[in-house]
């Protein structure tokens, strides 16, 4: 492996050019190395950009056959497409807004206690983390056809808030662990209560927390497509979407919305970055 | 908060309950309904009934070993390139990003903000027919070796290739942060020590970056063995996946007790592999 970076040999004057030249490359082939991952990491990205400006002949989406905005201005004239989106924005939305607040209270009961049954608490969080997607789906889509519960908008919301409950208390728990309780006794001595020691200090210190979990878990519900797919019944999501449209043509047009959440998700992202930035640099 | 303050052993249950419960309704009693769907027997005409029918499990083994299989194998390969490819990276993220950790690991986890389906679509025009990537394996007389009949689309390749990276981030980050949390005053001490830089590697930073290791294999492997997008977009039906005839038994034959069999076969190899892990590491140190 080339993790290890080779010593530069001490300046000789005698060194001619090529060895130098390898002496560099040595030296800095792993930050090369990096470059060319992120490079590949970042390719299909590229493609699915590139190609949201593709003017296709036929009705796949797959091969280069020349540039054009149509696609864009036209972002929504492909039936099924916009209500797609829109369905799967919902779902987002109302999962993630669930999911976080059910995780971040089970992350406070996680790290701030100790109780009976914390070891069970921990394993039934991280085991829907650790199932396949599709037995998560299938054995959902199970339970539902058993108590024979109608598959559509309320069955995919429930599925949603089920596997991205783990992931808020994970990145919630993340956040309380490196928590400075002192702050909290403080605010007890001074007289607040519990409630108000949680409002006035607690929850603006695990803010943060708060917002990357609920960024997450809209990032993964508005993603997927396995759970979604066994669950949705007759409901199209932008997902299940794509997968009908791979089957039979793909519209550009999926590449303008792929391209739109991409933008979207990240500027987000780097909101976040930002904004725990500036706190760490004001703490 | 009076009735708080007189049960305070009670808070936690509290705060638990209702994330708890919804894992336990939307979770956990499926899996038991799974299990309990997958001893039926009878057909989607005249209903399904409860048999104790075991020998699902077996026909499952049987008539889909080769699926089986396949998943373990494309999976075991994908996350192994997936270790490989991301360790460097991450290494050089925790040891040598500095102020740009932060944005670097965004670009880690750029790939998950593309929807996956059309990531992997975007995966079917790099890797066509007379795309770059199948005219340089071409130039170095590679093509015959990883594609088939001039192809890359529709092999095994092109599957592994494609759950390698849609994976790959949940191998890169559980990298990154063991790394990041060695402290670097025990490599210095290794190397004060007359340890080589390659030497104090292996004995004191790879040792340590164990458990992040661990982690991102668990958490590559155990989607990858699952998955069946990869293989139904990018490879031919020879190279489908467990998931594969899990989707189809549910999707389209309606063949649930079928599939509830195999899905608890797959889930049952998962879930051991999990434990010998949870074992070796601690669980603690696995669900952070």
């Amino acid at each position: 492996m080339t993790t290890v970076e080779a010593t530069l040999p001490a300046p000789r004057s005698r060194l001619g050019p090529l060895a130098r030249a390898w002496a560099f490359a040595r030296h800095h082939l792993l930050s090369l190395y990096s470059l060319l991952f992120f490079a590949y990491l970042l390719l299909p990205i590229g493609v699915v950009i590139a190609f949201s400006f593709n003017n296709p002949k036929g009705r796949f989406n797959y091969t280069w056959q020349g540039f054009t905005f149509k696609n864009w201005s036209q972002w929504n004239g492909v039936p099924g497409l916009t209500s797609a989106l829109w369905l799967s924005l919902e779902i987002a939305l109302v999962a993630s807004l669930v999911a976080t607040v059910l995780g971040t209270l089970v992350a406070l009961a996680l790290v701030r206690y100790r109780f009976r049954g914390r070891g069970a608490t921990n394993l039934l969080v991280f085991l829907p983390l650790s199932t396949p997607e599709i037995v998560l789906g299938a054995s959902l889509l199970t339970l539902f056809l058993q108590v024979k519960f109608a598959l559509g908008f309320i069955s995919i919301l429930i599925a949603h808030i089920m596997f991205c409950i783990s992931f808020a208390v994970v990145t919630v728990k993340a956040r309380l662990i490196g928590f400075d309780r002192h702050l909290e006794e403080a605010a007890m001595d001074l007289g607040a209560n519990e409630w108000t020691t949680f409002q006035k200090v607690t929850l603006p210190l695990i803010a943060p927390a708060i917002l990357a979990a609920l960024l997450l878990c809209f990032a993964i519900s508005i993603d997927d497509f396995v759970v979604t797919y066994f669950n949705a019944g007759n409901r199209v999501t932008f997902p299940i979407f794509v997968w009908g449209a791979a089957r039979v043509a793909t519209p550009p047009q999926i590449n303008v919305i792929g391209t739109a959440i991409f933008v979207v998700a990240v500027t987000a992202m780097l909101g976040n970055v930002i904004l725990q930035r500036r706190r760490e640099v004001r703490a | 908060m009076g009735f708080l303050h007189r049960h305070r052993g009670l808070t936690p249950y509290l705060l638990l309950a209702p994330g708890m419960l919804w894992l336990s309704i939307f979770f956990l009693v499926p899996l038991g309904f799974l299990a309990y769907q997958s001893l039926q027997s009878g057909s989607i005409d005249f209903g399904y009934a409860f048999t104790w029918a075991w020998g699902n499990y077996w026909d499952a083994i049987r008539s889909y070993r080769g699926q089986f299989e396949r998943s373990i194998l494309y999976a075991g390969i994908a996350t192994v390139l997936a270790l490989v490819l991301s360790y460097p990276v991450a290494y050089w993220i925790a040891f040598r990003g500095g102020r740009w950790k932060n944005l670097l690991l965004l670009f880690i986890v750029a790939p998950f903000f593309v929807t996956y389906l059309i990531r992997t679509l975007a995966w079917e025009t790099i890797l066509s027919d007379n795309g770059l990537v199948v005219r340089t394996l071409d130039h170095l007389h590679l093509l015959g070796v990883l594609g088939s009949n001039g192809r890359v689309l529709s092999t095994a390749t092109a599957v592994v290739a494609g759950i390698t990276y849609n994976f790959l981030p949940f191998m890169a980050l559980p990298l990154y942060v063991s790394l990041e949390q060695i402290d670097q005053s025990l490599i210095e001490a290794a190397q004060d020590l007359y340890a080589s830089k390659w030497k104090a590697f292996l004995r004191v930073t790879l040792p340590l970056s164990l458990p992040g290791v661990v982690a991102g294999t668990l958490l590559t492997f155990i989607p990858a063995a699952g998955d069946f997008i990869n293989a139904q977009l990018l490879g031919s039906p020879k190279n489908h996946m467990i998931g594969n005839v899990i989707e189809s038994k549910y999707k389209e034959l309606l063949d649930y007790p079928a599939a509830a069999s195999m899905s608890f076969v797959l889930m049952a190899t998962i879930l051991a592999a999990v434990l010998i892990y949870a074992r070796a590491v601690g669980t603690e140190k696995l669900t952070g």
